[in-house]
């Protein structure tokens, strides 16, 4: 009697963990099929773009890491597409042009900034923590607008690609495609497991009621800050990506609308879901593609589309999915 | 088994005195009861002994060792735990979740980021007889959400159980239950009787003179009769100033 009781919780929890890595999965399988579709359809566009969404989709999960399950709203993440993308830029300069070692230096700084103002922002809440978070993104960018020797907010041409442990795969825009979808995979599979561990538990717990955890014994500010270092440190993983494709960076990587649109991102794939805001990147950087080839005022009708979105699916594409049945990825 | 000393405790929010100069010896294993009238400060008391409110002046110890300095998190590792008046759980969580993460406050570190906490055995076995003294491993796997306001007067007993307490303060744990669940709700405290130090605040007066050994009595924030339950329901000045007033509003 004892153990069916004790078994049934990982009974009752399995379909829900499967459903979102699941859905992940599906996800990976269509972006592995996207090169060749675009070779055969001749359209290699397809896969510069792909390479961008892959990008934000890691950006926009480990937002979402913070957001969905710690209801931590960072409105200044965009700051660790930059940190990722400078890495690139200034470490290149100096000659180390490996992505190994350019990913571990925009984490190391990443992981600073992180803790320095996580440390400050997390002791505000709400709107406040929005707002804070948002000035701390806004002295990022101003700081690399006057960093004038990688040209200020003019920004700075890359004159070669990273290197993987001495290969050249990246050289080819098919190896950096495939080598994001890795990222992506890796770091999912990272995130999914984090959000199922024991400090994945706290952590959601205290998005749940933080007085409540702290009259069990928890002290909500170290596991909040750690997670948003583990947010930041992820995101800046897709900066290093987005430099390579650009093959450009700029502080405009950087700036308070790109992380208004990471927030879109998370929302529009479904909080607190992961596989949620890769779907949701994808979505939003390719209705940008096609509504910008109808008009060029198109953020008018992203930004219907969005209110209609939120209306009528408040939990985003996943929501419309879990509707007809067909992902089921809530935690 | 421990102790609670309470030493001239104070808290005044602006000029009005919330808590004031309230000391209170508490004995190893006792059921000590609060009693008094509404926005006589209870729940503040509570708070201030539990760490989740600061307090003006005064010190407040288990066991001896002083505690007027530590927050609630740190006082709750020293055995110091608390239940809400007004059910403060993770409705998200299931009920057997939210047991299991009080657990495992107690058991090991929470920075591990990789093992699925959710299969382990050590943490869900501990949370389910937690769930069983508290009457509620019937409805282990319901969201919490989910349940009624009873069960969750249960979970939230269950909760400051699985803390392992060595005292526990009891914030009116009955409020809003009734009947036969009040019934069964009093039989189990009176067994966790011996197990650990309770605080118990409480409006319903059956419960408060089955279980307490002892009871002091709050009034505008003072403690103005500390004895046993006879004493209590006999003195004059409680029945002006508490007793005689509920019975009115009976009437």
């Amino acid at each position: 009697m004892m153990s069916d009781v004790t078994t049934a919780p990982t009974a009752t929890r399995a379909p829900a963990l499967a459903g979102r890595v699941k859905a992940a999965a599906l996800l990976f399988v269509l972006f592995a099929l996207l090169p060749p579709l675009a070779s055969a359809l001749n359209d290699p566009f397809y896969v510069l773009i792909g390479t961008r969404i892959l990008a934000y989709a890691i950006a926009a999960m480990a937002l979402d890491l913070i957001l969905g399950y710690g209801a931590l709203v960072s409105f200044g993440h965009a700051a660790y597409l930059g940190f990722g993308a400078y890495a690139v830029a200034i470490l290149s300069s100096y000659g180390i042009n490996d992505m190994v070692l350019q990913i571990l230096g925009a984490m190391v700084v990443s992981a600073l900034f992180a803790l320095v103002t996580g440390a400050i922002s997390l002791r505000t809440r709400g709107v406040y923590f929005i707002m804070i978070t948002l000035a701390f993104g806004q002295m990022a960018f101003f700081f690399f607008i006057s960093l004038s020797a990688y040209g200020g907010d003019d920004g700075y041409s890359l004159s070669q690609k990273s290197t993987v442990l001495g290969t050249d795969i990246l050289h080819s825009d098919y190896g950096l495609y495939y080598m994001a979808l890795g990222l992506l995979a890796a770091l999912f599979l990272l995130c999914n497991r984090i959000v199922g561990s024991r400090f994945g538990r706290v952590f959601t717990g205290i998005r749940e009621n933080a007085t409540r955890m702290e009259a069990v014994g928890y002290s909500p500010f170290r596991y909040q800050l750690t997670a948003f270092v583990i947010s930041g440190c992820i995101t800046s993983v897709a900066g290093v990506i987005l430099a390579n494709q650009a093959q450009f960076v700029s502080p405009a990587f950087m700036s308070w609308h790109r992380s208004g649109e990471l927030i879109v991102m998370v929302v529009l794939g479904g909080v607190g879901t992961l596989a949620g805001p890769i779907a949701g990147a994808a979505a939003a950087l390719l209705l940008e593609e096609w509504l910008g080839v109808l008009t060029e005022h198109w953020p008018l009708l992203f930004g219907l589309f969005l209110v209609l979105m939120v209306l009528f699916s408040p939990r985003g594409i996943t929501g419309v999915l879990e509707k007809y049945g067909i992902a089921r990825g809530k935690e | 088994m421990t102790t609670l000393s309470v030493r001239n405790l104070t808290k005044n929010f602006g000029a009005l005195k919330v808590t004031d100069d309230v000391s209170l010896e508490v004995a190893s294993g006792e059921i000590h009861a609060i009693i008094g009238p509404n926005g006589a400060g209870k729940t503040t008391l509570i708070s201030q002994l539990s760490g989740q409110l600061p307090s003006d002046s005064g010190a407040v110890a288990i066991g001896g060792q002083d505690v007027t300095g530590l927050s609630m998190p740190e006082r709750v590792k020293l055995g110091l735990a608390r239940s809400f008046q007004i059910t403060s759980i993770l409705p998200g969580f299931t009920a057997l979740e939210n047991v299991a993460v009080a657990v495992q406050a107690r058991s090991g570190s929470s920075f591990r980021f990789f093992a699925p906490v959710a299969q382990e055995e050590e943490l869900n076995d501990a949370a389910l007889a937690a769930l069983k003294e508290a009457g509620l491993d019937d409805r282990a796997h319901v969201r919490a959400s989910a349940l009624s306001h009873g069960e969750h007067r249960r979970l939230e007993l269950a909760i400051a159980l699985a803390t392992q307490p060595k005292v526990l303060l009891l914030d009116e744990p009955l409020a809003g239950v009734g009947g036969e669940d009040a019934e069964a709700f009093v039989a189990r405290l009176k067994r966790f009787k011996g197990r650990f130090t309770m605080v118990l605040i409480e409006h319903d007066m059956e419960a408060v003179f089955a279980l307490a050994d002892r009871v002091s009595v709050l009034v505008y924030g003072r403690i103005i009769a500390t004895g046993t339950p006879e004493a209590i329901r006999s003195d004059p000045q409680v029945r002006a100033a508490y007793l005689g007033e509920e019975e009115e509003e009976v009437a």
